[in-house]
């Protein structure tokens, strides 16, 4: 009965959606307002819809309704309610209706938080929001239905892929599916601005915000699925340019590009068919990666089950999308605008060069991701494209980018003096390259990249401490609270999402630079050392779980004789799947982890006698994530702003012409 | 004053931090650990892929192919072959594929050069675009000029950096 | 011309879109063999049913000949088997069989169980000659000609659209 509800309740989504992307279109093409006053409430109707489907598949998951194809697959009565509710995102299909809710759930907030938006505009944006809906339900209805029966039903699950059952599996796809989604409002309102010819400053200013936050919620998935991958599988990895996780950065990449390319169309009126093709492009490399993922012409580790009739409904909508927009573009490009000039020398020259050197990036990694698939249609054999090449290509391309995060901000809009910046900037440079060169030693070893690496991450924070304090000097207000209370939160934001960035780029230097792995053979009661440490095997305990059979290690970790953690690795046997995962033992630290995982026993029988066990040592390896939470939470912090004053200015009213004009001071 | 003072702080921090870093040795190997051919072993493995496991290296998979192909790659290196032999005599069987990272030849120069053919691109781009938007001239303040006027015009070529 | 400029990302889609098209047709997992076109890698190797025995790639140069890897153990040989003891008995091209990581007791068995197809059967104990051929998966094929040249490598088990279309017509050029 709750599946056919929850099936019901997608149909009838799928005509809402309809309604949804028609009817407020055609209202704008005429300017027929009864037509456009259509939009909010088939997308709020649209929403419910999809929240009631939602709910009925959760309901089957947690119920244990095995006659559900989709819960027998991915469910098991043994499984935590946790994990049961996690399920329901688990699966190809489940997943497709977390993506529908999440877009369902972006367009209601659209519609809540639109107020001062031209109601062409907004029904402009929901009915392109509306299309792309419709072309979800399309696939999750006649490809992917996660509500078909299986009859008979079946006894017990097959149980949730144990990889998968773990704490980031509940958070990690609706973060990262928050941040795939949210670019479609920026793509959204990206189309309108094409369709009624027009894109100011203005546009730019109610598109920031919604980008900014689907920006901040894809930094937090990415940095989750890492983490995740880092002490889940096992091996102390938590980057392997794997097909799937290039998905998600790319449009990360163009994400970011985009972001700062919004904010010289907001304050200076430049860049507009570039910001307008830059919206389209992330949300085009989030549908690109929901293709790649589903469609099987990569493999990777998180490819979902295959079936060729999916990749192609994928591919035949991304390309209507897709090919839609670009034609769109190449239409209408042209009369949006060009936009402002400014000097050789100046803060959009720079923010233009980061663009430039974002997309690029992005660009190399679309082309390491889909060579193999190149040179294979081209029947030019197959190779493979992995980390060693990403690597070699990656830095490179981003170290000038992140060097010019320390002059673009002191930079004046539309003209800059060079010889200004150089003297504001040369003791912040200074100060950088001396402690880069000096640090390796005292860390020691020094290496290139090290330094390089660490003379990035110490400029940016250098030049931002002096990119405050000529602020705070330059404030005209008294005393040190006052200086600061002037600045808005967007610069704040701005701050510390670039002070993010540095704490990352720390992290990911010094964990390359200096980590290292000990893979040995320990008898019971052995010692091993590594890095000052001393790793003490005490044997393997076998147990239960609640649905596995657990084999748990016990590694006491010492320091200077001082007993510091006990660590418990284990390995899992998953009683519904038989599968076996190796879950490590993680002792945190701020300024490294000591990283402990089971391999094999010596000999199969004896769990007793010796074990292979691998003892990695990861330096500084947390502010990898701690560097992307900081990421994040600056553009959470920069979007603050914006919502702050459109909320003074409805609530006292008309300050002045300039208010109405919808002009804030910044 | 605050901001060198702010940058002293960062620099003590960052030499206090260093202390807590495990002080290795230059490989990372450490007493009663791994030895140098296993070390060299482990980052060549790194660089294969597993047949098998197609998303995994050879060093970290669990698959009976990559064991067997552990050892062979074992025995080849005590048989005095360099790392480029290994992978040689791997790439004889199992083609390209097994190498992730591409060797460098003609299909593979569009992936190799493509990054920085594109970023020259990039650059030419981005210098044109500048030229074509520079200012040729910039108005300068003439004595007759108030404060107040200097600062409106500043303010109208937008010649503020006040906004973020 | 200022239009050509905007139609630049619509031009580069479409061929994205293109290879992705190619791309749903064809197989990432499959790794295919460089050994096609070289010589055979030689073994020589004891026989499933005649350990005192060897076969050696040597003895069957002058041959057109199939190399069959299977194992006791591995579950989608026993899909393609039934079309391999039908080819046999078709006599048209002699198959060997490698077994392939086995124990030559349970090989022996299976063999008992499901039917001979093999003109003869040689042991891979630790899977050497395996890795000579390139094998990453069991079953897979090879076909060889009489100069000793690798010309076809069939992946995975043996398919009937695969015998007709592919192998056999290119045995009976070979066997010319």
């Amino acid at each position: 009965m709750i599946p056919e509800l929850g099936h019901f309740a997608l149909i009838l989504a799928l005509l809402v959606a309809i309604a949804q992307s028609m009817l407020p279109l055609a209202g704008a093409a005429y300017r027929e307002p009864r037509l456009m006053a259509l939009a909010k409430p088939a997308a709020r109707a649209q929403f419910l819809l999809v929240v009631t489907a939602f709910a009925c598949l959760a309901a089957s998951f947690v119920g244990n309704d095995f006659s559900v194809q989709n819960v027998a697959t991915n469910s098991n009565s043994e499984l935590p309610l946790h994990y049961r509710f996690a399920a329901t995102w688990g699966s190809h299909e489940g997943s497709l209706l977390l993506w529908t809710l999440m877009l369902a759930g972006w367009t209601f907030a659209v519609t809540l938080f639109s107020r001062n938006l031209p109601p062409v505009l907004l029904a402009r944006v929901i009915a392109v929001m509306g299309w792309v809906s419709v072309g979800f339900l399309l696939f999750l209805l006649f490809t992917s239905n996660p509500f078909d029966r299986l009859v008979p039903p079946a006894p017990e699950g097959r149980d949730l892929n144990p990889l998968l059952q773990d704490p980031g599996m509940v958070i990690h796809p609706p973060m990262l599916y928050m941040g795939y989604v949210g670019f479609s409002v920026a793509f959204a309102f990206a189309i309108a601005a094409l369709l009624g010819g027009r894109l100011d400053a203005t546009w730019a200013r109610w598109s920031r915000p919604w980008t900014t936050v689907a920006w901040a919620f894809l930094t937090i998935g990415i940095a989750l699925g890492s983490g995740w991958a880092y002490y889940t599988l096992g091996w102390g990895g938590w980057w392997f340019w794997d097909p799937v996780e290039n998905a998600s950065f790319m449009p990360w990449l163009t994400g970011t590009a985009l972001i700062h390319s919004l904010a010289v169309t907001e304050k200076r009126g430049a860049f507009k068919s570039w910001t307008v093709l830059l919206a389209i492009l992330a949300f085009s490399l989030s549908l690109l990666g929901t293709f790649l993922v589903r469609s099987g012409v990569l493999t990777s580790v998180h490819a979902f089950a295959t079936d060729p009739a999916r990749g192609v409904f994928i591919l035949v909508f991304l390309a209507l999308v897709v090919g839609g927009s670009l034609t769109l573009f190449a239409w209408r490009a042209g009369k949006v605008g060009l936009g402002g000039i400014f000097g050789v020398v100046s803060r959009e020259s720079t923010l233009l060069a980061n663009n430039i050197l974002l997309i690029v990036a992005m660009a190399s990694v679309l082309l390491g991701t889909l060579y193999p698939l190149f040179l294979d249609a081209l029947d030019l054999g197959k190779i493979s494209v992995g980390p060693p090449y990403f690597d070699a290509v990656f830095y490179p391309l981003l170290a000038p980018a992140v060097f010019l995060m320390g002059v673009g901000p002191m930079a004046r809009w539309n003209k800059a003096s060079l010889p200004d910046l150089w003297t504001r900037l040369k003791w912040a440079l200074g100060v950088a390259v001396v402690a880069a060169v000096f640090l390796p030693f005292i860390l020691g070893r020094w290496s290139p990249l090290i330094a390089a690496g660490l003379f990035l991450a110490l400029w940016v924070v250098v030049s931002s401490i002096v990119n405050l304090r000529t602020r705070l000097a330059g404030s005209h207000r008294h005393g040190i609270v006052a200086k600061l209370a002037a600045n808005s939160p967007s610069y704040y934001g701005m701050l510390l999402a670039h002070l993010g960035v540095a704490v990352f780029i720390v992290g990911v230097t010094l964990v390359k630079g200096y980590e290292s792995e000990q893979d040995v053979r320990l008898d019971l009661g052995q010692t091993v050392d590594a890095g000052g440490y001393a790793f003490k095997f005490l044997g393997v305990v076998p147990g239960p779980g609640p649905n596995y059979r657990a084999l748990t290690g016990t590694v006491e970790v010492r320091k200077d004789g001082r007993l510091i953690e006990t660590l418990k690795p284990e390995k899992r046997i998953y009683n519904a799947s038989g599968q076996t995962m190796t879950i490590a033992a993680i002792d945190i630290g701020l300024f490294g982890d000591r990283y402990v995982s089971l391999g094999e026993p010596l000999s199969a029988d004896d769990i007793d006698g010796a074990w292979g066990v691998r003892i990695y040592l990861k330096p500084f390896i947390d502010w990898i994530w701690m560097g992307a939470f900081l990421m994040a939470l600056g553009g959470i912090v920069a979007v603050c702003d914006r919502r702050y004053r459109l909320a003074i200015q409805r609530r006292t009213g008309a300050i002045g012409p300039a208010a109405s004009a919808g002009a804030p001071a910044n | 004053m605050i901001a060198r003072a702010a940058i002293a702080a960062l620099l003590l921090a960052c030499a206090a931090a260093t202390s807590a870093v495990d002080p290795v040795s230059p490989n990372g190997e450490n007493a009663a650990g791994m030895s140098a051919l296993d070390m060299r072993l482990k980052r060549l493995e790194a660089e294969l892929r597993c047949l098998v496991c197609q998303n995994q290296t050879l060093a970290d998979s669990n698959a009976d192919l990559a064991d067997d192909l552990r050892r062979e790659v074992r025995s080849l290196a005590l048989a005095g072959k360099s790392d480029d032999d290994i992978k040689a005599y791997l790439v004889a069987r199992y083609g390209d594929f097994v190498l992730y990272k591409p060797p460098v030849k003609p299909i593979t120069w569009m992936l190799w050069f493509g990054p920085f053919a594109l970023l020259a691109g990039g650059g030419a781009v981005w210098w044109v675009v500048l030229r074509r938007r520079a200012r040729s001239t910039t108005p300068t303040a003439t004595k007759a000029d108030t404060a107040g006027e200097m600062r409106a015009r500043k303010l109208l070529n937008g010649e503020d950096d006040v906004a973020v | 011309m200022k239009s050509l400029r905007w139609s630049l990302p619509l031009a580069i889609f479409v061929i994205l879109v293109a290879f992705l098209w190619v791309g749903l047709s064809r197989d990432p997992r499959e790794v295919p063999s460089p050994l096609i076109g070289k010589h055979a890698p030689a073994f020589e190797l004891a026989k499933l049913h005649a350990p005192s025995e060897t076969l050696a790639t040597a003895d069957l140069k002058g041959t057109v000949w199939l190399l069959n890897v299977w194992a006791s153990w591995c579950v989608s040989c026993r899909v393609e088997h039934p079309l391999l003891v039908e080819l046999a008995k078709a006599n048209i091209v002699p198959v060997y069989g490698l077994d392939y990581k086995d124990e030559p007791d349970a090989g022996r068995a299976w063999l008992a169980q499901h039917g001979d197809p093999y003109t003869a059967s040689i042991v891979d104990r630790d899977g050497r000659v395996g890795i000579d051929y390139g094998v990453y998966g069991v079953p897979e094929t090879f076909l060889i000609d009489k100069a000793g040249v690798v010309r076809y490598k069939q992946i995975g088990p043996l398919t009937p659209e695969a015998l007709k279309q592919k192998i056999l017509p290119l045995v009976r050029e070979l066997q010319k």
